[in-house]
């Protein structure tokens, strides 16, 4: 094993409590009423966690690029599949569903 | 001193290793691929039959042979075992896993043991098939797509035909899997992107999209299964679900698939092609590419199954224009294929007969499925005839003939025998006019509203059903033609060279059979995969 | 036939496209949930105030935790700390059964309720309410037989290095089986607020 890169434990704590905070962040958001902006807000916390946890616990910022452009690739396609569904759901006819 | 394993042909036993324990556990590619190999023929096989039982049936209106909820199990059947057991396993796991290794001069696929574990996911999602005939309710009679609400409802075997659909859905991701890491990680050091054949490109293209899309498939039987069980209501308009959800989920894995089926096919022409015309395919980028625009814009234009669903117009609208945009990257591979044939020094042989009848047949299809694709004519033809005929120059005309002729290029190579040429050529013939017979009728009844999916017709469409049975009749003599030619590769001594058709790309310069191990040692010099100069036959 | 060459990169490579097909498996459930909200926004908020914000909240630290210990047992390993590394793999398959006994409680709780897939009270009730709790039966259930896999994989794990066939020079296995783990922290990242903090 030539490329061993090892996460210090510091980095990882750093990042936990981040998660934490942002765990804090999230359920305090929730409990003012924000009407739709709620869920987005919850969903930009969401993201980040997500980052988070992608590019350090599970160490995709040290990985070479590739890998990177694939994992954006997918969640790409998964918006697409999400998204393009609006194009029928978000268009129905009222009372045509 | 080279090891027995580097010089013992795969298809011969191991010293100290025989038997079917050997094939069965195998981890070699080749011998997967075999295994493979028979499996789906097999599947064929049995899939041909039942359509031929179906064509028996339609060739007088009312009851023939067989009644209403009999003929729906038929279609059932038919398409589960065609599209699950046959196609979509059918080029990249049988050709693919004994070539894609040999062509990248690698010595194996990345994780061989998860191979053979594809292999039996794929057996044992068969069998579970199978018992759903025999077990429960009876045999499923949804159709392949396995609709909710009917799935949900009916009390035919759907559970555990969703499961095995399910299980082959694993098998099939594991296989895209395992190709994708091979062809990133253990290509010869000189093999770089731009060397690879264009059947590589074409078995990475598909392996996306079977490793992006088939887990969508997976979630979505799983629902029907659930939905079953419990009864939710995920998709029961009268539990606040909506059953277009299904439509949408089913075909965003379902239209992808349909070039999971297709570009592999593609591939196999692309190889064929330039060896049988010597000279260097023409736009080899563009082929490459558009392999890869093929697999991404085939993902962004499922709904177009649905345009009489009741979905939004605007859907309608988007999904129609983006499934004329997936055209282009086809037309692109046709046109480079033509021109590669253009002032080639052509020798017809049988792999390139079946490659033209490849060109042909899907140009048909392809044309055809814009009339599909244009939502105005879509809502004539909707779920008539015309699909079928389209779908069936598409997957029988595109994949099956793709099949036909990467079974005609490469048997050699795996069985060290030549097949009788005579018969090859002869049974070319046959299949060509069974399969227009049998299916170029169904676009004129389905133009005349001949629907799709019912044992009975009006008399009206009696003299279309009638050609298309007989038709069926001369497409399954060019089939036992075919098989009975292709049977001498299976016994006699063997005499076929490493290279007899003076192809260029690695596995030519391996003996035929290859041995059990094969580029332990990545070959050294990487050939350019069109360039027959200096190529020399050895027959 | 001679050993397959150990590829360290090729092995991750793959556990990374596994874990692709693992979105896309969610993320069937999640298109389903998307559509639904946009059509019940009303009945989702009403729906997710019957959540307890508490449990879910709970849960939600303790598989961040878990991802932590999972993380600094991969660096453990790597450090050559083997006892070390078994002591965090220990403590993030016991903060797996913590989350999975919440769990436990929360539905036996629902069920209590008559709040179960295709119970009376659902089916006769509102349509979106019975499409709340039905995608939230089937996402958290599919969730946590996720983290009964994952803990099984990291148990395999444990057991490995155990027999000293993962070590601080082969530490593959372990990473990949790190990297399951975490997509199941990843779903509940988004599955927590999706249910427990939509109203």
């Amino acid at each position: 094993m030539t490329h061993k890169h090892i996460m210090p434990f510091g980095l990882l704590a750093k990042i936990w409590l981040a998660l934490l905070a942002l765990t804090g962040v999230t359920v305090g958001v929730a409990s003012v009423d924000l009407g739709y902006l709620n869920v987005l807000a919850a969903m930009a916390v969401a993201s980040t966690k997500a980052l988070l946890v992608v590019l350090f616990f599970m160490h995709l910022k040290y990985e070479n690029r590739a890998l990177g452009a694939f994992v954006i690739l997918v969640f790409v396609i998964l918006a697409i599949f999400i998204g393009f569904t609006f194009f029928d759901v978000a268009w129905r006819p009222e009372g045509g569903a | 001193m080279p090891s027995p394993g580097e010089t013992v042909p795969f298809l011969d036993p191991y010293p100290g290793r025989s038997g079917i324990l050997s094939w069965i556990f195998s981890t070699d590619h080749k011998r997967i691929g075999m295994l493979y190999l028979w499996s789906i023929l097999t599947m064929f096989a049995v899939g041909v039959v039942i359509g031929v039982l179906m064509r028996l049936e339609l060739i007088a209106p009312g009851r023939t042979i067989m009644g209403a909820q009999t003929y729906n199990a038929m279609f059932t059947l038919h398409g589960v075992v065609m599209i699950f057991l046959f196609v979509i396993p059918g080029i990249p796991a049988a050709f693919g896993n004994i070539l894609l290794p040999l062509q990248i001069g690698a010595e194996d696929v990345s994780f061989p043991r998860l191979n053979i574990f594809s292999w039996w996911l794929y057996l044992t999602g068969a069998a579970l098939a199978v018992t759903s005939l025999f077990t429960g309710g009876g045999p499923p009679d949804t159709g392949w797509t396995f609709y909710v609400p009917f799935s949900e409802r009916t009390t035919t075997n759907v559970s555990l035909a969703v499961v095995a659909v399910f299980i082959l859905g694993f098998s099939s991701i594991l296989t895209g899997l395992n190709f994708i890491t091979t062809i990133h990680r253990l290509r010869a050091p000189k093999m770089s992107w731009g060397k690879l054949p264009l059947f590589v490109w074409s078995l990475y293209a598909t392996a996306w999209i079977q490793l992006l899309a088939t887990p969508v498939l997976g979630i979505t039987v799983a629902l029907v299964f659930i939905e079953r069980l419990l009864g939710i209501g995920l998709f029961d308009p009268a539990r606040g679900g909506d059953p277009l959800l299904y439509q949408h989920l089913f075909w965003i894995y379902s239209h992808p698939a349909v070039y999971i089926m297709i570009v592999p096919a593609m591939g196999v022409v692309s190889d064929i092609i330039p060896a049988f015309a010597r000279k260097s395919i023409f736009g080899y980028k563009a082929i490459a590419v558009s392999s890869l625009a093929i697999a991404f814009a085939g993902s962004l234009v499922w709904a177009h199954h649905m345009f009489t669903s009741g979905m939004s117009d605007t859907a309608v609208m988007v999904f129609s224009f983006l499934t004329f945009v997936v055209a282009i990257p086809s037309a692109i591979k046709v046109f480079n294929w033509v021109a590669t044939l253009y002032k080639g020094s052509i020798y017809l042989e049988p792999p390139l007969l079946f490659s033209l009848g490849f060109i042909f047949l899907f140009s048909a299809g392809g044309l055809t499925g814009l009339v599909l694709g244009s939502a105005g004519t879509d809502i004539h033809v909707h779920d008539t005839y015309f699909v079928v005929a389209h779908f069936h120059y598409v997957i029988f005309g595109g994949t099956g003939f793709g099949l036909f002729a990467a079974m005609h290029f490469w048997f050699p190579k795996i069985f060290g025998r030549m097949y009788d040429r005579k018969l090859a050529n002869a049974s070319w013939y046959l299949l060509i006019g069974g399969f227009n017979m049998l299916y170029f009728p169904m676009f004129i009844i389905g133009l005349m509203g001949m629907p799709r999916r019912y044992y009975d017709y009006l008399p009206m469409y009696q003299t279309g059903h009638m050609v298309s049975t007989v038709g069926s009749w001369v497409l399954v003599a060019g089939l036992v033609t075919m098989f009975w030619g292709l049977s001498k590769c299976f016994h006699g001594p063997r005499t076929v060279g490493r290279n007899p058709w003076g192809a260029a790309t690695l596995e030519w310069t391996l003996p035929s059979p290859p041995p059990h191990l094969t580029f332990l040692d990545p070959p050294d010099e990487v050939p350019s995969p069109y360039s027959y100069e200096g190529v020399k036959r050895d027959d | 036939m001679t050993e397959h060459h150990k590829d360290y990169l090729g092995d991750k490579f793959g556990m990374w496209l596994f874990l692709f097909t693992e979105i896309l498996l969610f993320g069937g459930l999640f298109l389903l949930y998307s559509v639904y909200l946009h059509r019940y926004p009303a009945e989702f908020h009403q729906a997710g105030l019957e959540l307890s914000r508490v449990f879910g909240t709970a849960n939600t630290i303790v598989l961040i935790t878990s991802s932590f210990t999972v993380a600094m047992a991969i660096s453990a390993l790597q450090q050559g700390r083997r006892v070390l590394c078994q002591g965090l793999l220990a403590s993030t398959i016991v903060l797996a059964g913590v989350f999975m006994v919440n769990k436990y409680f929360e539905w036996s709780a629902k069920i209590g309720h008559g709040i179960y897939p295709g119970s009376p009270e659902l089916v006769d009730g509102p349509g979106g309410t019975n499409i709340f709790f039905g995608l939230y039966y089937v996402m958290t259930g599919a969730h946590g037989l996720h983290v009964v896999i994952g803990a099984a994989l990291l148990g395999f794990c444990m057991l490995r290095i155990g027999q000293g066939r993962v070590t601080a020079d082969d530490f593959g296995l372990l990473e990949n089986g790190g990297l399951y783990w975490h997509l199941v922290d990843l779903v509940w990242i988004f599955l927590f607020p999706l249910f427990y903090l939509i109203s």
